[in-house]
């Protein structure tokens, strides 16, 4: 039996872990779905057409299992966070209810027409609603992240007793809702959003790009493959730098408003300056290993590395560490590792995309294969990657579910029992590795049976899976 | 700091806000029921068909509606989250296991259509049609129930009401679908769901008038609710609905049926409303009053939605219009 807050809050983390991988599918891909039907519609070339059939598939079956998930999301603040609900809804609901109406409802609507109205809309409206699609996963994302921002970097608010219960009052809707922190962390997810489909997008091509070209086994869409390897390249080198540039002035951010945080993703125990930025580290005892708080650090280091990371340029800057705070410091080893991980694909990214750039002018693309075993292998960093900045960004607040006015520990439903949050949280580990599985069959399946071939395209949007092409029963 | 002015003080317009939320949320509600009740419906029916040509043709029909209308589920959660945070937090936190329920159960029903065309074989149809109606089924059962044990203010997961509530909700799904295939289907396969429509909606009015008993009975502080000359009015006309709608399946008449069916939801959910009201959560005796947000968030609120309702609506009108019409026989689901 576990506790009823531990359990709501492993719950919490793993329906948010999996719940994230479907929207930053279809918040990457709906750009380059856009720009496909627009080519569709203007070259009237059929790759074009393949493009947009093919990705939308993907998109599509992402949408339902997204849908499937974020509901979940939306009820856990009622179920397992009602204390939280309660002291907060003034603000937090607000977005949400916002969320469900300006955004859901127009890429919901939107995407019927887009994936079952080819051959019923005109080409204009068609291409408007693939705008529409686009545009509601991007507000959607505008006004969850309003709400979670709010979180990290609170304003606009004051504090009242109201039968007993603190509840937060609104004051200052401008302030609260474009706090300080929603343009990092808005620019933030988005780009990584774009910059994980591209390397998903390069990943794929790269595969059947290889077998064609390296292996010689024929492959019969390697044209539409070609193409999605080169698109999927160009936004990679426009997203991979631009990630990392912009990531930098949000740890800056982050140090200035939140330094608990910023401390724990440098694992800085006691207050000093000229801190050295480590590139690994590992507890000096064996012993404390599997402890997530060790203190006795051994690493390899950048003098003054940190420092320098957190006033922007002086290594001889002060950082303020853990032991300064009153509050209990998060568990820092998973910080500190998430954040190296996060910076480290960082510029693995920024890497690849230069090399697949270089390749490129030099005309190799399509014959290195050493650079296609690596976008293959690289397909799905893009959501490792997300995924740790998130546990950055989630475990680098604790103990704060609104920094610095409510715990999480005093965030959960009073009245849940262990044996009920405990019931739901097995629930959700086995009703969720099924759903990965199915969503990561069904995604591959459409991969290796491909784009629809050029004489079924334009008499109907029917794309039938050719048994022959997939190799049953796997 | 902004200025926000009156808007932080008074209501806007001087009117009654709070009522006004109460009434939207089960509006919102309403909508959720009725449109994706049509899905949850042609759900149930999928169990009655045995022809292959027939369950793509189910399928077909809801394909491209149901994801938006299960949208209005999630607004319904957002727009109580932020009307009435209090009641949020306590009936999703009281109805723990329930709402959990909910969710396993839609997400079966979500995944099924998509699902059920990746593949052809029997094995794979066989398992999400029945993920496709156990979903289907069960999903308004539940929520039917959810929403009876909302109104009586049951501390309970399972209390008699609620259960007659949801066999209620689940029966009024299939007359919904019945109207609605009507309209997206021909020949034999039409009749034979008009017939069904037919039984349903007999079997509809019964359960109204039961579970209406059933509250009268067994919840003594509701009985003075009920001297309220609009359940009277709400329950004559629900009785002149099911009327209107048989004698429109049997002439044929699909979208005075369908019509019918959208009126019915509403009647449905105005009865509960007008039961609850000027309580929001009986359980905690929380009035409209006691549970809603302060001035300003209220008014912001109420100025968002009444730009954003229109305009959702308006997107349902295109994706309806787009595919209106019955299902085109050669075109599948995707």
């Amino acid at each position: 039996m576990v506790d009823p807050v531990l359990a709501s809050r492993l719950q919490f983390a793993l329906t948010t872990i999996v719940h994230i991988i479907f929207p930053v599918m279809s918040m990457g891909l709906a750009p380059f779905l856009i720009y496909f039907t627009w080519k569709e519609i203007r070259t009237k070339q059929p790759v074009y057409e393949q493009l947009r059939r093919f990705w939308t598939r993907i998109f599509a079956v992402s949408f339902v299992v997204g849908t499937v998930t974020g509901l979940v999301l939306e009820f856990e603040f009622g179920t397992n966070f009602a204390a939280f609900s309660t002291t907060a809804g003034e603000l937090f609901g607000g977005p949400l209810a916002l969320e469900g109406m300006m955004a859901f409802m127009l890429e919901a609507t939107f995407l019927g027409i887009f994936v079952f109205g080819r051959d019923r809309v005109s080409d204009r409206l068609y291409f408007l609603s693939s705008i529409a699609v686009g545009l509601g996963t991007w507000l959607s994302a505008v006004w969850i992240l309003i709400a979670n921002s709010w979180m990290q970097t609170p304003r606009g608010f004051e504090i009242a007793v109201e039968n007993g219960q603190r509840i937060v009052k609104l004051t200052d809707p401008l302030a609260a809702y474009l706090n300080p922190r929603f343009p990092y962390m808005f620019i933030h997810m988005q780009n990584a959003a774009v910059e994980s489909v591209a390397l998903f997008m390069a990943g794929v091509a790269a595969y059947y790009v290889f077998r064609h070209h390296v292996w010689g086994y024929p492959i019969e869409h390697i044209d539409f493959w070609e193409k999605s390897l080169k698109i999927a390249l160009v936004v990679l080198l426009i997203t991979a730098p631009l990630q990392v540039i912009q990531g930098d002035e949000y740890a800056r951010h982050v140090s200035e408003t939140q330094p608990q945080k910023f401390a724990a993703m440098e694992a800085v125990w006691e207050t000093d300056s000229y801190v050295p930025e480590y590139i690994v580290a590992f507890p000096a005892n064996v012993n404390d290993l599997l402890n997530p708080r060790t203190k006795e650090l051994f690493g390899i280091g950048i003098p003054g590395g940190a420092s320098w990371l957190a006033s922007g340029g002086n290594p001889q800057a002060t950082i303020r560490g853990l032991e300064s705070f009153s509050t209990k410091s998060p568990p820092v080893a998973i910080v500190f590792w998430a954040f190296r991980i996060m910076v480290a694909l960082g510029f693995w990214f920024i890497l690849l995309a230069v090399w697949g750039g270089y390749r490129w002018w030099r005309g190799e693309l399509f014959e290195d294969d050493l650079l296609h075993k690596a976008l293959m292998a690289s397909s799905l960093l893009g959501f490792v990657a997300v995924e740790v900045g998130w546990i950055v960004t989630e475990v680098g607040r604790q103990p704060w579910v609104i920094q610095g006015v409510m715990k999480t520990s005093a965030s959960v439903s009073p009245n849940l029992t262990g044996a009920e949050a405990t019931f739901t949280l097995l629930g959700f580990v086995t009703g969720y590795i099924m759903l990965l599985s199915l969503y990561t069959y069904v995604v591959g399946r459409i991969i290796r049976a491909g784009p629809p071939s050029k004489d079924e395209l334009t008499q109907s949007d029917t794309v039938h899976v050719r048994e022959s092409e997939v190799t049953s029963g796997d | 700091m902004t200025n926000v002015g009156s808007l932080a003080t008074k209501p806007l317009f001087g009117l009654p806000l709070a009522e006004l939320w109460f009434a939207l949320l089960f509006f919102i509600f309403g909508m959720f029921l009725f449109l994706d009740g049509f899905d949850f419906g042609v759900g149930v029916l999928f169990a009655t068909r045995t022809d292959d040509h027939e369950k793509e043709q189910l399928l077909a029909a809801v394909g491209p509606f149901w994801d938006g209308n299960e949208v209005w589920l999630v607004v319904f959660g957002g727009a109580l989250f932020a009307a009435f945070p209090s009641v949020y937090a306590n009936l999703f936190s009281r109805y723990y296991l329930l709402m959990f329920a909910i969710l396993a159960a839609l997400g079966l029903r979500g995944l099924a259509p998509e699902m059920y065309e990746e593949r052809e074989d029997d094995r794979w149809r066989t398992l999400w049609g029945y993920s496709f109606v156990i979903g289907s089924t069960v999903t308004p059962f539940l929520l039917g129930l959810f929403v009876m044990n909302w109104l009586i203010g049951a501390t309970g997961l399972i209390t008699p009401v609620g259960v007659l509530g949801g066999l209620t909700v689940l029966v009024l799904t299939v007359v919904d679908g019945a109207a609605f295939l009507g309209l997206k289907t021909r020949g034999a396969l039409r009749d034979d769901m008009r017939n069904r429509g037919v039984r349903a909606a007999v079997g509809y009015l019964g359960g109204v008038i039961i579970t209406l008993g059933s509250i009268y009975v067994t919840e003594p502080a509701l009985r003075s609710s009920f001297r309220s000359p609009l359940i009277v009015a709400l329950v004559i006309l629900t009785a002149t609905l099911i009327g209107i709608y048989v004698v429109a399946l049997r002439r044929n008449r699909y979208y005075a049926a369908f019509a019918a069916t959208a009126a019915l939801v509403f009647g449905l959910v105005a009865l509960v409303a007008t039961l609850l009201f000027p309580y929001v959560d009986r359980t905690a005796g929380l009035t409209i009053r006691d549970a809603i947000i302060s001035t300003l968030p209220l008014n912001l609120m109420s100025i968002m939605t009444s730009v954003l309702l229109p305009i959702v609506l308006m997107y349902f009108v295109v994706l309806y219009s787009a595919f209106s019409g019955p299902i085109d026989t050669e075109e599948t689901y995707r």
